[in-house]
């Protein structure tokens, strides 16, 4: 579309160059067509500078120390006291540690999950019995973490959840206190996580093995591979690349947490926070609950330098090993 | 001819995709069956699929106050189609003039959109400019503005198909029979891109009809609360279940107070929450589908 564009301007330029010799009107006639397309991105731009690039400024709060009366810039410096207070308090590296690994465990439970499912609701013929399995699966997906915190406590309330109340007590078991038990929470969430996200990637696999030539089944079926052989050496290969995408795409936002599901799942239980906090629910309760903004802001401001970091390491190091692969 | 194999996988599948569906649908079911449930039953024996005693207290007690979550009802309906539109219209406008890259200066444009992606000013700062900069705090724009209303995901999405799906000499025939800029995006881009944008659109509808956190940040219980939408609801509940109670004594000092069942209101509430969703979804499966597998493969 741009050189034909381009093409039409020159033409529009030169008929008029001929009628009007003057330089300054063939740059008054160019900027008429092209005006229009500022004139688009214009809302859009003024959206990105107030709900991005001004918050982008702000990180200067986290070398400050903040007074209300005179405002960020009016505020004194204070270097890096609001990292050092930080990173000498314990939570620093719990919150780091929780991040990553979460973000490691959702990775493969999901990634195993998701296409599992894909295969299998590949396999299947039956039309209908496919919408139905996709529309199903794909449904927790729709929903807001804060539904979904009510899903989850109908089943873990002490006193009144589904399975303290129905399953445990029945059967002569005590009840579990989930909310105040921190070990069954890595796994919970995990699990809700799961939940939640699974449908969304079982699409992408699907779509990827959807994609896959019937010539190379149809050659294994010649050879009398048995289905899960044609499985293990067709299929799985061959979706190594959107798995590497996919896996790209979450290594880059390792730094980042999902807050809705830490922040609405426990339930904001403070004896699970070894086990639940990450850096976007800390950076949340120490600036809404404690208004301790030098904190808050420092939390904020790490995750958002790392992140960045990493985001460009890991694309970095994806279009070094495999063009194909890298996000931008 | 149907082979033992064949057999086989079919079952295996079906079995597992069966288990799948159910753990995706039972928790609906419950939350369903839950705000059926009597609230006495529910409070001695705890939630069950199978509760001995069924009522209707819990919706009972939403009509008796469904002043304060009627209007929440209404709230969210009001942001989600306002904001939807207004995010539709910049994002397609800005897609539009970032795919003409010729355009001197939309490649710097565009790398301003795609390093929001990489990186953020955080929460902290978000909250600082919206408050004290903008002072949207308590007004309607905080639940219609932050963060939701032009993603990059969904604007370079867009963008794709303007660039890839749309025939250039549509546009360029149009340009020459001296259309303006504005006609062919209104007249012959945006007819034919009809599918994206419906993409586009329900997602970001989802995303406001959804949002809690917009509301939970900018939005007080005292001043902001008459743009409550029916999730900050849910989350103030979720907080403290008294919220409700508090305003049902406000509201209600003629006489008309009842008492409320609080182990199942909250469930009764969450329902009428995701009922359009559940009621829309199936018509609307295909392009939510159709923006996963979009976004999921690389631009």
């Amino acid at each position: 579309m741009s050189s034909n564009l381009l093409k039409i301007y020159d033409t529009g330029e030169k008929k008029r160059e001929n009628m009007m010799t003057k330089n300054k009107t063939k740059r008054k006639i160019r900027w008429k067509h092209i005006l229009p397309f500022y004139v688009m991105v214009l809302p859009g731009l003024l959206y990105l500078l107030i709900d991005k690039y001004i918050p982008m400024f702000g990180v200067l709060i986290a070398f400050k120390k903040l007074d209300f009366q005179k405002g960020i810039l009016g505020s004194p410096w204070c270097g890096f006291d609001n990292f050092r207070f930080l990173f000498q308090s314990n939570e620093a590296w719990v919150i780091t540690r929780n991040t990553i690994l979460y973000n490691v465990g959702f990775f493969l439970v999901n990634t195993v999950l998701s296409i599992v499912l894909a295969i299998l609701i590949n396999e299947i013929r039956s039309k209908r019995a496919v919408k139905f399995y996709q529309t199903s699966v794909l449904l927790p997906f729709l929903m807001s973490w804060v539904v979904i915190g009510y899903l989850v406590y109908a089943y873990l309330s002490a006193e009144s959840g589904l399975i303290n109340a129905s399953v445990l007590q029945p059967l002569g078991y005590e009840k579990i206190a989930w909310y105040q038990d921190k070990r069954y929470w890595p796994f919970i969430l995990i699990f809700v996580n799961a939940w939640k996200g699974v449908g969304y990637s079982m699409i992408i696999y699907l779509s990827s093995i959807v994609g896959i030539s019937q010539d190379y089944y149809e050659a294994a079926r010649l050879d009398g591979a048995s289905k899960w052989k044609q499985i293990r050496t067709i299929t799985l290969p061959l979706l190594k690349p959107t798995v590497l995408t996919l896996m790209i795409l979450a290594a880059g936002q390792m730094f980042r947490s999902d807050f809705g599901l830490f922040y609405q799942i426990p339930r904001n239980s403070g004896i699970l926070y070894d086990v639940t906090r990450t850096i976007d629910v800390y950076v949340y309760q120490a600036l809404m609950k404690n208004s301790d903004y030098g904190m808050s802001s420092a939390a904020s401001v790490y995750q958002s330098i790392v992140g960045f970091v990493l985001i460009v390491a890991v694309n970095k190091l994806a279009k070094k090993y495999n063009p194909e692969s890298s996000i931008f | 001819m149907k082979t033992r194999e064949y057999k086989i996988t079919q079952t295996l599948a079906h079995f597992v995709c069966g288990i799948f569906s159910a753990m995706a649908l039972l928790p609906f079911l419950l939350l369903i069956i839950i705000s059926f449930t009597e609230n006495e039953w529910a409070l001695n024996n705890g939630y069950s699929y199978f509760p001995q005693k069924f009522s209707l207290e819990a919706y009972h007690y939403i009509s008796v106050q469904w002043e304060q979550i009627g209007r929440a009802y209404l709230m969210t309906f009001i942001v989600t189609i306002a904001g939807t539109a207004l995010s539709v219209i910049i994002t397609t406008l800005f897609a539009y003039g970032i795919s003409h890259t010729e355009i001197p200066g939309m490649k710097f444009i565009s790398f301003l959109l795609i390093f929001t992606m990489l990186f953020n000013g955080g929460l902290v700062a978000t909250y600082y400019s919206y408050v004290r900069l903008f002072h949207i705090k308590n007004t309607f724009f905080a639940i219609l503005v932050p963060s939701l209303m032009m993603g990059a995901f969904n604007v370079i999405l867009v963008r794709n198909y303007f660039k890839f799906s749309i025939p250039d000499s549509l546009s360029e025939a149009a340009r020459i029979d001296g259309a303006s800029e504005f006609r062919i995006f209104c007249r012959i881009v945006m007819p034919l891109s009809k599918p994206i944008v419906a993409t586009v659109g329900l997602m970001t509808a989802l995303a406001y009809w959804n949002d809690w956190m917009n509301g939970m940040y900018y939005l007080s219980e005292r001043g902001g609360s008459q743009y409550f939408t029916i999730q900050v609801i849910l989350n103030n509940i979720n907080e403290n279940i008294q919220v409700l109670q508090q305003n049902a004594s406000k509201l209600s000092a003629a006489g008309s107070f009842a008492k409320m069942p609080a182990a199942t209101v909250r469930m009764a509430i969450a329902v009428i929450g995701i009922l359009p969703i559940i009621v829309l979804y199936p018509y609307f499966q295909k392009y939510f589908i159709k923006g996963i597998t979009l976004g999921g493969v690389k631009e």
